[in-house]
């Protein structure tokens, strides 16, 4: 699968305490390697530090982030995925960047929930992106040099320390 | 994606194996759960107490199962997990499925 996996010490433009608390992962774009991916992230030392109900919260975005690149970016096209994890004072900063297709209109989507619908027309997808901007703070995206550059910061509540 | 189902009085009860259900395993919950509900039974009760995470491709596949089953038949959902449970508040999918915390006794409840 061609994990590329480092507990950082150092590298991103962070000082002070926070300097260890870093972990990085590179993942194919596919289905599979992002479920692989996002276990093995949730199993580094950094993660294993957040409360239960951060963790989940850290998963459902990443997961959906992940997804979406996989889904529309990649279009299913084989690529790579890079993740970057770092704990600075309370929040999780995530960075992911892709080399997929750009954005529509190099902007993220609205992401608003469908309306309440009778039970034939409850929608089956759309969730997405919903659920990364209720749940995420700071939501970036910017394109760089063919390059899809997401970054967002999710606030945790407990701390390990 | 191992689905176990068990029919209990006039519930026909499906438990989920496995620890997700996500993009990687969405069409083939999906594609399962057709199978199963084949039986004619007039409530489901999905079990998802194993189920510890949910992503949006497979709140999508459990929404998918309802609507195949209305308006004659009904799906429900039982044993949601905490990060299950989230996803399914956030989305306000909570209110349209009925969800209990344990899977309901089909006889006692039956007619």
């Amino acid at each position: 699968m061609g994990f590329v996996m480092q507990d950082k010490g150092e590298g991103l433009a962070v000082h002070g305490p926070d300097l260890h608390r870093c972990a990085q992962v590179t993942i194919a774009a596919d289905p599979l390697a992002v479920r692989d991916g996002l276990a093995i992230l949730f199993d580094t030392a950094l993660l294993r530090s957040l409360a239960d109900d951060d963790r989940g919260t850290a998963e459902i975005v990443l997961a959906e982030a992940l997804n979406n690149i996989v889904e529309h970016a990649y279009a299913r096209h084989a690529g790579e995925i890079e993740i970057t994890l770092l704990l600075h004072q309370n929040a999780l900063i995530c960075r992911i960047i892709d080399t997929g297709l750009p954005m529509p209109n190099d902007a993220l989507p609205a992401g608003h929930l469908a309306e309440f619908a009778p039970t034939e027309e409850l929608p089956e997808g759309g969730f997405g992106w919903f659920l990364i901007r209720t749940l995420s703070r700071d939501l970036d995206y910017r394109r760089v040099d063919g390059r899809n550059h997401l970054s967002f910061r999710l606030e945790t509540g407990q701390l390990g320390t | 994606m191992e689905l176990v189902a068990e029919q209990r009085g006039e519930i026909l009860v499906v438990r989920a194996m496995q620890d997700r259900i996500d993009a990687a395993g969405a069409i083939q919950f999906k594609d399962r759960m057709r199978e199963i509900t084949a039986a004619a039974s007039p409530r489901v009760v999905l079990d998802m107490s194993l189920v510890a995470f949910l992503d949006s491709s497979g709140l999508g596949a459990v929404v998918a199962v309802m609507k195949a089953l209305a308006p004659d038949r009904k799906l429900e959902l039982s044993g949601l997990t905490a990060t299950v449970q989230k996803v399914f508040r956030l989305t306000r999918m909570d209110s349209v499925f009925t969800i209990h915390d344990q899977v309901p006794d089909g006889l006692r409840h039956a007619g």
